[in-house]
């Protein structure tokens, strides 16, 4: 399913998970999972040795899943494995994608359902090339706002950006949070775009989920609350999480079906 | 609209910024504060008083007598050793302090692999005021433990890295995620030239200093260029800080590069840090440059007996340098290195960095590399290695 497609059913609930942790043969079951919760869009995190824009928990999970044999190809042909009903989005560092080549990878994510790439690292200053080669394939590659991009800066962002665009919820890396910051609502608010926005780093309740909605996301998403019960090996705790989630952002907004002719 | 590369962030192919859109905003502040400043004649004044007051510049060019008749030709010493803290560190850490505190910052955070910079950055925290606090992988604390006292008793906080390989490229991992959060307050002092725009162009030329004496030095000593410049290389401040003084120059530039205990490499760990020798492109803390990696791109560990070459980067400016032939690329391996350390300290009085001795080694090894006449740059003091060396030669014995 393409982004656009899925995002025609908004408020979303995207859930970030690290490919390969526990193990390899675990993921699919996992995305599995988390779409019969009601995730709407899973983001599967290739892991890198050096992930700059992480925090402790996604850190420790890619650790653990590159010792458990992850690598590039072991993740293109597990992502080809997974059959649940929904849009399937990559999420890790440049240098991973540049080795295997950028038209090579923009062609494996194609052919092996993945829709959409996001790229912590990679600002749009040095994205032409990879977009070149996203285009391409056809599938979508999806730029971050962070609460401290200037103005000026977020139309030129969102025009490069497909798919949707990834409010960054506060400075700093991925983690839980106690609160959803005033500043991420002013962000919300302050990026004027055709895409939806999706807003991400720091939300692990229900309650967050929602109020990210509430302020006019048009997803919400987790990602090391996911990773923290899956270390955990509580895969019981990460259904319910879900579902409590999905039902929170459902609650602000029902679907809007079929919006906007 | 869309946005092309900016050519002012890369040196030929390689630099950028790669990375998070948090860091882009911070970065252009400190390229903008950084440009600005360095045309400022009272800021520049105030650097220039702190260098010459502070760290003790210049520094002498000597004649190495001793040195020079056992590879008969003529080798001067850039005596970088002699800088307060013992190495060429503290060049731009001055300079980034200076700027921090034009910028209204009032912290600075600083990563470390052997505690040179680390120590460099306490001194200019103490001496600034600014509060400091340094990454340093829990590998190398307990590697370093006087560089950690070292700091503390200079008022500065280690903090010890746990994550990935707890060395130096991990402390400059979480330097970057402590900087995306705190840069309102806070000023990331990185020790190399490697990094994301401004970075290695701002140590470049914060280091230039160290080519700019050489040169006049060399000039008003004997009255023409040196055949060759030798420098050993890990991220490469001290290298391009000596070679900018002879780029525009014929002088043959050699980049000294850690060959470790081999050229080889496993899943997950070099023998060597020679990114310049053989590393391959790709993008390591924000830069295209080259790294040593394993085929998907997972960064490997490095190795070299000398901390502050054991990196698995280089910066992007010597990697274009080298790859357009300006600057020539070598090796030593630690026992090369080691017997640089022997020899300088028998044979001139001076005891050298072990990462200093990497390019006295490889001038001893291959003397007729370096011309008629060379200046070796010598980075730092060899006293914080004596427990390494001690227990290297321990290890012989066995």
């Amino acid at each position: 399913m393409k982004l656009s497609e899925a995002f025609k059913r908004r408020p979303l609930l995207i859930a970030y998970i690290c490919a390969g942790d526990p193990s390899p043969e675990s993921t699919p079951e996992i995305v599995e999972l988390l779409a019969r919760a009601g995730a709407d869009v899973v983001e599967l995190g290739l892991p890198h040795s050096d992930p700059i824009a992480d925090g402790p928990v996604i850190q420790a999970a890619a650790q653990r899943a590159i010792e458990a044999g992850m690598n590039t190809n072991v993740y293109f042909e597990m992502a080809s494995r997974i059959r649940a009903d929904l849009p399937l989005v990559f999420m890790g560092y440049y240098n991973m994608i540049y080795q295997r080549g950028l038209d090579k990878f923009a062609g494996d994510c194609a052919n092996s359902g993945i829709t959409g790439l996001i790229v912590p690292d990679l600002p749009p200053e040095e994205a032409g090339p990879l977009r070149e080669a996203c285009e391409k394939a056809e599938v979508d590659l999806i730029y971050l706002v962070a609460p401290n991009t200037p103005a000026e800066r977020i139309p030129i962002i969102a025009e490069s950006s497909s798919g949707f665009l990834y409010l960054v919820a506060r400075a700093g890396v991925t983690g839980t949070r106690s609160e959803v910051l005033l500043s991420t609502k002013a962000l919300i608010e302050r990026v004027k775009a055709d895409l939806p926005k999706a807003v991400g780093f720091g939300i692990s309740t229900p309650e967050q989920a929602a109020e990210v909605i509430r302020a006019g996301a048009d997803a919400a998403i987790v990602g090391s609350a996911c990773v923290d019960l899956i270390s955990k090996g509580d895969l019981e705790g990460l259904e319910n999480l879900i579902r409590g989630m999905k039902l929170a952002i459902r609650e602000v907004k029902p679907i809007e079906a079929v919006a906007r002719i | 609209m869309k946005i092309t590369t900016t050519s002012n962030t890369r040196f030929g192919r390689y630099g950028g910024q790669f990375v998070p859109e948090t860091l882009m905003q911070p970065l252009k502040e400190l390229a903008e504060a950084y440009a600005h400043l360095k045309e400022d004649p009272q800021f520049m004044r105030e650097l220039s008083g702190l260098l010459a007051d502070y760290a003790g510049r210049p520094t002498p060019l000597y004649h190495a007598r001793s040195l020079s008749r056992e590879l008969s030709r003529k080798v001067y010493l850039k005596r970088e050793d002699l800088v307060h803290g013992g190495a060429h560190k503290l060049n731009n850490v001055l300079g980034q302090g200076l700027v921090a505190k034009e910028m209204g910052k009032t912290r600075l955070i600083a990563e470390t692999g052997a505690g040179q910079h680390g120590v460099a950055a306490a001194m200019v925290g103490a001496n600034l005021g600014l509060e400091t606090e340094v990454y340093m992988g829990e590998v190398d604390i307990e590697r370093q433990k006087m560089n950690v006292y070292r700091m503390e008793l200079l008022g500065a906080k280690v903090i010890p890295v746990k994550s990935g390989s707890r060395t130096l490229k991990d402390s400059i991992n979480e330097a970057l995620r402590d900087w995306a959060a705190s840069y309102e307050n806070t000023h990331y002092l990185m020790g190399t030239v490697a990094g994301a725009h401004p970075y290695p162009l701002m140590v470049r030329e914060l280091q230039s200093v160290i080519g700019t004496e050489a040169r006049e030095q060399i000039l008003a000593a004997e009255g023409r260029l040196p055949d060759s410049v030798v420098a050993c290389v890990g991220g490469g401040s001290n290298a391009m800080g000596i070679f900018s003084g002879f780029l525009a120059d014929e002088t043959k530039l050699i980049a000294v590069e850690a060959g470790g205990r081999g050229t080889s490499s496993d899943e997950k760990i070099a023998d060597h840090g020679a990114c310049l020798n053989l590393g391959e492109e790709g993008v390591l803390h924000g830069a295209m440059t080259k790294i040593l990696q394993d085929p998907y791109g997972q960064i490997l560990e490095s190795y070299s007996v000398a901390a502050g070459l054991d990196y698995p980067g280089v910066g992007p400016e010597l990697a274009h340098l080298a790859e357009i032939g300006r600057v020539t690329p070598a090796i030593a391996d630690d026992e090369t290195a080691l017997e640089g350390f022997r020899r300088l300290s028998i044979l001139e009085g001076i005891i050298p960095a072990l990462e200093s001795s990497h390019a006295v080694g490889y001038a001893l090894r291959n003397p007729d590399a370096l011309g008629d006449l060379a200046i070796i740059n010598l980075s730092g003091r060899g006293d914080k290695d004596l427990t390494t060396v001690m227990e290297q030669e321990r290890r012989r014995r066995r």
